[in-house]
This record gives C-alpha cells, sequence and structure tokens, in this order.
C-alpha cells in the first residue's frame, strides 16, 4: 500500500487535534506516514500520540533551523520525502501556515494543490465546501502528487495502532529563508484555538459591549470551548480582530456553534454554517440566524447565556 | 523602493455567489465585483512604505477584462502604474497556474524590491498565492502581516495568524501578505480618481508573458472540479420563545444531542 505523508501540527512538544484527523484521512488512502519537522527531540514527545491515530512510520526531520525558520523548512522535508518514497499524497492542515506549505510545496513538486477539503476520500478526490458553505464541491489534482490541506474539525479523528517506525531524514539547507526571530502566544489564554475548538461560543452587536463580553467567555469557558465574535461586534470594538468569524475572519465548523447576539448577516454565516449544530439566541425573532438553527431562542441573551451557563456547570459537576 | 502591488477582483460576499452549471468556474454575471477589501490594506501598505522610502507602486493584475475597475480603484488611491494580464486563455485557471502568471508578471518590472499582497481573497480562499509567487520567484515570503519595517536591506514583519504572533526577518526583495489589521486604507480623493484615469496601464496577453498556455485554463490546471452543487440550505430546527427557561432548555436540547 502507497505511503500517505501527513504533515504533523505539533505547539509546544504537543500534536495538534487536526493532525489526528489527518492521520485518519490518510489511512483512508493508503499507509499513514507522520512527517516531524521540528527543533531536536521534537519527535520524541510526539510519537505516542502518532501511534495511537495510525501512523505507521514516522519521518522525523528535526534541526534549529527547522524550528526558526517559516514555512521553507517544512517544504524542504515534504519536497525530498516526495521524491523518496512516492507517496500517493500528502496532508497538512489547512491552517494559515499549513496552506501555505501546501501551496509552495506544490509548486515545487510540480502538482495539483487541494486546498481546505473538508472530505477525503479513497481515491484521492476531496470534497470542498466553498464560498462559505454555500457550495459543495467534488475536486481531484490532474497532475504530480496530489496535495491536500484539510480544515480543522472536518474529518473525525478515530484512533488506530500504528508502529510509529521512526526513520530520520535531513532538514535540507534552505534558499530564500525567513527568520523567526521571536513569537509571542495570542491573548486568549488557555482556550482552545478557534478554528480547532470543538465547542465556539460568539457574541455579536447584541453583546453590546466589550465588557458584556464575559457572559460569552463564561459560557464558552464552561464548555471547554473557543469565543468567537461577528464583524458587528469586533467592528463596534468589543472584541479583537483574531476572533472574527465570518467571511473576513475565521472559518470554523465545530460540532458546536452558540451564537449570542448575532443576527447572522451572510458575511457570519459564511464562516460558520458548516457547524454541526447550531444553537442561537436572539431577541429578534425574525433574526435569520433562526433559519439555520438547529435549536432557537427567542430571548434575551443576558438571561438565557448565564443560566445555560449554571447547567453545563451543575451537569459537569 | 520599487514595490508591487498583486491585486484581485472579487465577487462581492454581500452578493449572492454562483458556479457556473456548465464547467464549474465562478458566474461572474450573478455577482457584483469588487476590489477585494484585503487589496486596498495591500495598496495602503505600499503608498505608506513608498513615502517613506520613495520608488513607484505598480499594481499587478491577473483578470478579466472588468478587473480594469479594481486596477483603477488602486491607481486611485495612489499607485504609480499598472500592469493588468488579460487573456482567454486564462479562464478556469488554478491558483497554481495564477500564481504562474503572477510571477512572470512581476517579472517584467524592473528593479522590484517588494511584492505587497492581501493574505488571503474573499473567493477562493486559497491563502497561498503569495508564498506561491514567492516560491517561483526565489524569494523569502513573510505572510499575514500586521505590521511591516524596512531598514536598509532587511524587512522585518509581525505575522499575527491563530498560531499567535511571530517577528519575522528576512532580506529584500520579498514578498509579504498583509492581514486585516495592518492599516486603514485611505479613501480615493476626488483628485486620486481624476489623475487615475491618466495613469499608464499596460494589458499583456499569457503569450506576452511566455508563459506555456498549456499550464492555464480549464483544461491546463492541476487541478479539476468533478462536481458542484449549491448546498441544500440548512432547515431551521426547533425554536422556542424564553419564558424564564431558556436557558435550561438549550441545555436539556445540547444533553440529548449527547453535546454535553
Amino acid at each position: 500500500m502507497a505511503e500517505v505523508l501527513v504533515l504533523v501540527d505539533h505547539v509546544d512538544g504537543e500534536v495538534k487535534k487536526v493532525t489526528h484527523e489527518l492521520l485518519t484521512a490518510a489511512r483512508r488512502i493508503g499507509e499513514a506516514s507522520a512527517v516531524v519537522v521540528g527543533a531536536p527531540g521534537t519527535a520524541a514527545k510526539l510519537k505516542d500520540a502518532l501511534a495511537a491515530h495510525g501512523a505507521a512510520k514516522v519521518y522525523v526531520a528535526e534541526s534549529e533551523d527547522a524550528a526558526s525558520q517559516l514555512v521553507t523548512p517544512e517544504v524542504d522535508v515534504l519536497a525530498a520525502l516526495v521524491g523518496s518514497a512516492s507517496p500517493a499524497a500528502v496532508l497538512v492542515a489547512a491552517s494559515a501556515t499549513g496552506k501555505e506549505i501546501a501551496g509552495r510545496l506544490a509548486i515545487r513538486i510540480g502538482s495539483g494543490v487541494l486546498v481546505d477539503a473538508t472530505e477525503v476520500n479513497a481515491d484521492g478526490t476531496v470534497g470542498q465546501s466553498i464560498f462559505g458553505g454555500a457550495y459543495n464541491v467534488k475536486a481531484q489534482a490532474t497532475k504530480g502528487v496530489p496535495v491536500i490541506s484539510v480544515r480543522p474539525g472536518a474529518v473525525e479523528a478515530e484512533n488506530a495502532e500504528g508502529a510509529a517506525a521512526e526513520e530520520t531524514v535531513a532538514v535540507p539547507a534552505g534558499s530564500a529563508v525567513v527568520t523567526i526571530t521571536s513569537r509571542e502566544p495570542l491573548a486568549g489564554g488557555d482556550r482552545p484555538e478557534l478554528t480547532e475548538a470543538s465547542v465556539v461560543v460568539s457574541g455579536g452587536r447584541g453583546v453590546a459591549s466589550a465588557e458584556n463580553f464575559a457572559v460569552v467567555e463564561a459560557l464558552a469557558d464552561a464548555l471547554g470551548g473557543a469565543v468567537g465574535a461577528s464583524r458587528a461586534a469586533v467592528d463596534s470594538g468589543y472584541y479583537p480582530h483574531q476572533f472574527q468569524v465570518g467571511q473576513t475572519g475565521k472559518t470554523v465548523s465545530p460540532q458546536l456553534y452558540i451564537a449570542l447576539g448575532i443576527s447572522g448577516a451572510i458575511q457570519h454565516r459564511a464562516g460558520m454554517q458548516t457547524s454541526k449544530t447550531i444553537i442561537a439566541v436572539n431577541k429578534d425573532a425574525e433574526a435569520p440566524i433562526f433559519e439555520i438553527a438547529d435549536f432557537g431562542v427567542v430571548g434575551d441573551l443576558f438571561k438565557v447565556a448565564p443560566q445555560l451557563t449554571e447547567e453545563v456547570r451543575k451537569r459537569k459537576g | 523602493m520599487n514595490i508591487v502591488v498583486l491585486v484581485k477582483q472579487v465577487p462581492d460576499t454581500y452578493s449572492e455567489r454562483k458556479l457556473a452549471d456548465s464547467d464549474h468556474t465562478l458566474d461572474r454575471e450573478s455577482a457584483d465585483a469588487v476590489l477585494d477589501e484585503i487589496n486596498e490594506r495591500a495598496v495602503e501598505e505600499a503608498l505608506q512604505l513608498q513615502a517613506t522610502h520613495g520608488g513607484e507602486v505598480t499594481v499587478v493584475s491577473v483578470g478579466p477584462d472588468r478587473a480594469t475597475d479594481a486596477i483603477r480603484k488602486a491607481l486611485s488611491m495612489g499607485a504609480d502604474k499598472a500592469v493588468h494580464v488579460s487573456d482567454e486563455a486564462l479562464h478556469g485557471t488554478d491558483a497554481i497556474g495564477t500564481a504562474k502568471v503572477l510571477a512572470k508578471a512581476v517579472g517584467t518590472i524592473e528593479g522590484v524590491d517588494l511584492v505587497l499582497a492581501g493574505n488571503e481573497a474573499t473567493d477562493g480562499r486559497v491563502g497561498a498565492v503569495p508564498a506561491m509567487v514567492a516560491e517561483l520567484l526565489g524569494l523569502p515570503a513573510l505572510t499575514h502581516a500586521r505590521k511591516v519595517e524596512v531598514d536598509g536591506s532587511v524587512v522585518k514583519v509581525e505575522r499575527e495568524t491563530d498560531e499567535g504572533v511571530q517577528h519575522l526577518q528576512a532580506n529584500l526583495p520579498a514578498v509579504i501578505s498583509v492581514n486585516e489589521k495592518i492599516n486603514e486604507p485611505r479613501y480615493p480623493s476626488f483628485k486620486g480618481i481624476m489623475a487615475a484615469k491618466k495613469k499608464p496601464v499596460s494589458t499583456l496577453t499569457v503569450a506576452d508573458l511566455g508563459v506555456d498556455a498549456g499550464e492555464l485554463g480549464i483544461a491546463g490546471s492541476w487541478t479539476s472540479v468533478l462536481e458542484s452543487a449549491p448546498k441544500p440550505p440548512r432547515s431551521a430546527g426547533q425554536r422556542v420563545e424564553d419564558e424564564g427557561d431558556g436557558g435550561a432548555k438549550v441545555a436539556e436540547y445540547l444533553v440529548g444531542q449527547k453535546l454535553i
């Protein structure tokens, strides 16, 4: 069975959830080979998690440069492995960085790139959800080894035993290098990343002030979720732009999306309508968000949300 | 410092966007076309850098004839000149083909120090075209910039993504993509709009650029769309009025769905 290369997305010595999803998708096409690119010692910390999600092989590409340069080390390593391992496909996370890695790699190896797949099929074709979820598309790469970026949260991760046999590979010396001189985490504390979270609680214009976002945050924290905001809320200065969900912000597809005081303009729906379950709370019974909500409450979010937070806390004990 | 700004005309996200049934490409008749918002920020950043470092700002766009409107908008903001690649052969070209054409078009401009672009277009959302162009030109790519600083031959960028903020550094020439936070784009003045009409726009074909037409269009693309269909609209589910127990009812629903 042909190998399928999976670029491991990792942070602070931990595998990100999307990597498990990529390994699951890879096993539909062939044998999953995880590719770890990072500082020396990284792969050792990740190996157990990769084995538990069906990685038959783990390619270890470690160097100081690999951790301190942007995008090109991953491209260099994957391009070399495409040459030596002749994989059936290469899968990366459709994160900001992952999409760039996929794009550059496709150019480098002369292959088609399929962006932001929401389904990966055994024959290497993919499903995509475009125009903010208004259209479903099925596409395939027609040249080379398909390079596929997969939307976080779209594929359900499955556990599977894998041998995770390690093989060390070199990190080629790069050209056109961008050096990462320092990093700082985004404000957002211990909450999961917006695009990785299984639960997203978002606030809109109805939240009415920056201070009031505490109500949104409290519910998100009770559910272990991320906090999002509509464009109206961001433009009004209630919440920072990096948390904006919608056409000009992030696209999320969590298991559960809770919209508080969001009317549901097309701008916003474009970023969240592929969520599995949508709950809406809005004072206005005519708000378009109710047209796509699985469960809607017409009411005051400042009464409904705290009550829900309390109920969730009670159930979690 | 000579700067090239890559701009793209996109269907307005506030209008209904459709794919043509015949070949799965954008139905350009169905939606209003606008200069993609993020490109205005790229143009603004170029103009601000020009104000400090001098040089010329050239706008480059690949698209059908009506992309002229997007180019004029960028010129009316203050860019000096433009290159418009327009060719029937481009219809249906995918991201890789587009990147190849853009890279060649940038190559027609002499002494380029910096290529600026938006980080992600609102239509295709590939989010990688600036990186692809950099790959083709053999240049460093500093992407998702919220702040750009040029000091001699070195460029420094604050890159902001979901993963946090990274401080980047590379040598010029380089490709930079900007994010929503970079600046507030200026509105074109009346004077700017009038001046834009006289600014030079050179229109080039694919053959002018020496791009192999076999790598373009639907037939030449590296990817092909097998099927496309509008997604069946999500139907509205249950809705209740809050009678003091709205939160509890949501909780019950979530328990029923095994979500909590």
